[in-house]
């Protein structure tokens, strides 16, 4: 009997080396740790951390989710422990993990956005920063730099002169033409660019006639979101030169390879996390197992090969 | 924690809009501890798309059991299920109630309303096994949905029922019951498991007594194991008061840490 080849499953995403090309998403994963228990960490091609403001973060009031046919409307609002807590109590376990692990950066202004990566600048451990430019909850109307391409460009430009590690800028779905700002990002030297961030969304209660999350509006997840998000990242993909770190309602290793073939170098596994702790790592057996039964030997081959119609 | 994908389920039991279960997931059943619960995966599919939080009513080293009211899409599929089933849940999860040091032979109050009555049958039984004496205050809105009265007679634990409507027991508020048998005995420590008007009257009923009081808090959740931040509940802290997981710092919590 012949022993199978190994499916070589690096990819790269700009500078950035992944043993796999399956992230978790940030905001979907906690710090990570929480997952210990269901899952060796170390199987990951990386973990996203929740997104993290330089102080402590209070939240929204809840109600924060509200589930819908095939998804998940959170309005969380980053509530979160700062830097300083995550590289005391948080990091020096991450630091064990033979895993990448990319810090999501968030700031109410640029100046807490530049403060939060030269903070974590001085610590060991990261492989990059997600640049959280489209958390849609922070304020009522969705507000946030991702919205228009000039603010995108401005705030990556300082973030890039501020790290010395690579910078991926996570995108929002809630805007007119999403080519424009991932462009915009790109210019302002943005290693990549991450899509897609939850839809702008909103669940009625009919009898009281009153919003059913605290927050009003929400960000809409899960598989329900799936194919426009594939629709973007297929736009983005074709437009851009940096790479494309894809996203949207992932539940499968199928659905994993439809991004890759869409155009993205890696993907992000969000909401599925909640379903089933372990689904990141299902979902890499599930690519790697797909490709073998495909005679596709490395699976960054995949990447980008969608056909014409 | 335990994944266990493949559990089968048995001794279905139905009282109306109740349902019993038994779920052959001897791992969890060894682990749990009573008020801890389980996140129940209902369907295959993606709707629901998430797992649904439920406590665990009963467990030994067999397994688990779980009690719950028919209450939204996700108990709907679950009451649906037959013995034979399979389901796939996730547990033991969260921290669960805790049992007074020195109190043997004393008093505990347990009072459940409704489905909230679900942990409060295993932790009367783990209270008589450290040597306390549960008294169990059963509140419903009618007889109807006070079904498991005769369960915990069986086990010798005694039971005070009230309904909103009169039809079993005292008529009226269980808080009302309880507030009443608080003038008689001071009992160790007051358990309950309820709609939050209930648990909050009877967070001031416990306090005027000057009785300690725990209290197991319910919430939508996105996860069940403290990474999507979604079931939080005002909870006084020492760095002061914030929005606090149920499911990882909870779903029992001291009276006094509650902000209702």
């Amino acid at each position: 009997m012949v022993a199978e080849k190994p499916v070589d499953l690096r990819v790269a995403v700009g500078p950035l080396e992944l043993r796999n090309p399956v992230l978790t998403a940030s905001g979907t994963f906690g710090y990570g740790l929480e997952f210990a228990p269901y899952m060796d960490l170390a199987r990951l091609g990386g973990i996203v951390v929740k997104g993290l403001y330089y102080g402590p973060r209070e939240g929204n009031p809840p109600p924060r989710l509200v589930e819908t046919p095939s998804g998940l409307i959170n309005a969380i609002g980053l509530q979160g422990v700062g830097v300083e807590a995550f590289a005391e109590k948080v990091l020096p376990k991450l630091r064990a993990v033979a895993t990448a692990v990319i810090v999501n950066v968030c700031g109410a202004d640029e100046d807490e956005y530049v403060r939060v990566v030269e903070f974590l600048d001085r610590q060991d451990g990261i492989a990059a920063y997600e640049l959280n430019i489209s958390c849609p909850n922070v304020k009522k109307e969705g507000a946030c730099p991702a919205l228009s391409p000039r603010t995108t460009f401005d705030l990556v430009k300082r973030i890039k002169a501020a790290s010395r590690r690579p910078v991926i800028t996570k995108l929002s779905p809630n805007v007119t033409s999403i080519v424009e700002i991932a462009l915009a990002a790109e210019e302002a030297g943005s290693d990549a660019v991450a899509l897609v961030n939850t839809f702008l969304a909103l669940a009625v209660d009919l009898e009281t006639r009153r919003p059913k999350l605290g927050n009003v509006y929400g960000g809409l997840s899960g598989p329900a979101i799936k194919p426009i998000a594939l629709r973007m990242v297929h736009q983005v993909a074709s437009r851009l030169k940096v790479p494309v770190v894809g996203m949207g309602g992932i539940m499968t290793g199928t659905d994993a390879l439809e991004f890759l073939v869409a155009g993205a170098a890696a993907v992000e596994v969000g909401t599925a996390s909640f379903v089933d702790p372990d689904a990141a790592v299902r979902i890499v057996a599930e690519i790697e197992s797909w490709c073998r039964g495909h005679g596709v030997a490395a699976v960054r081959d995949v990447i980008g090969t969608l056909r014409a119609a | 924690m335990t994944i266990e994908r493949n559990a089968r389920l048995r001794d279905l039991a139905i009282w109306g809009d109740f349902f019993h279960f038994t779920v052959e997931a001897p791992e969890i059943g060894r682990a749990a501890r009573p008020g801890q619960f389980v996140m129940v995966k209902v369907a295959e599919g993606t709707t629901p798309l998430l797992r649904r939080p439920l406590g665990i009513h009963n467990a030994n080293a067999d397994g688990l059991e779980l009690f719950f009211k028919v209450a939204g899409l996700g108990t709907e599929i679950l009451a649906r299920k037959k013995t034979g089933d399979r389901i796939d849940l996730i547990g033991p999860l969260g921290k669960g109630f805790t049992v007074p040091a020195d109190a043997r032979g004393r008093t505990a109050y347990l009072v459940g309303g409704g489905r909230g009555i679900a942990p409060l049958y295993f932790l009367a039984r783990e209270l008589v096994r450290a040597g306390l004496r549960p008294l169990v205050l059963y509140g419903g809105r009618s007889l109807a949905d006070i079904p498991l009265r005769e369960r915990f007679e069986a086990s010798g634990i005694p039971v005070l029922c009230s309904t909103d409507d009169g039809s079993f027991g005292y008529a009226g508020l269980v808080t009302e019951l309880a507030a009443a048998e608080l003038e008689k005995e001071k009992p160790a420590m007051i358990y309950a498991c309820g709609p939050d008007p209930m648990m909050k009257a009877l967070s001031a009923v416990a306090a005027k007594h000057g009785v300690a009081a725990e209290f197991s808090l319910e919430s939508i959740m996105g996860c069940g194991i403290g990474a999507c931040w979604g079931c939080v509940h005002r909870i006084k802290s020492e760095s002061g008061d914030g929005w606090v997981k149920i499911c990882e710092e909870g779903p029992v919590f001291p009276g006094e840490r509650i902000l209702w």
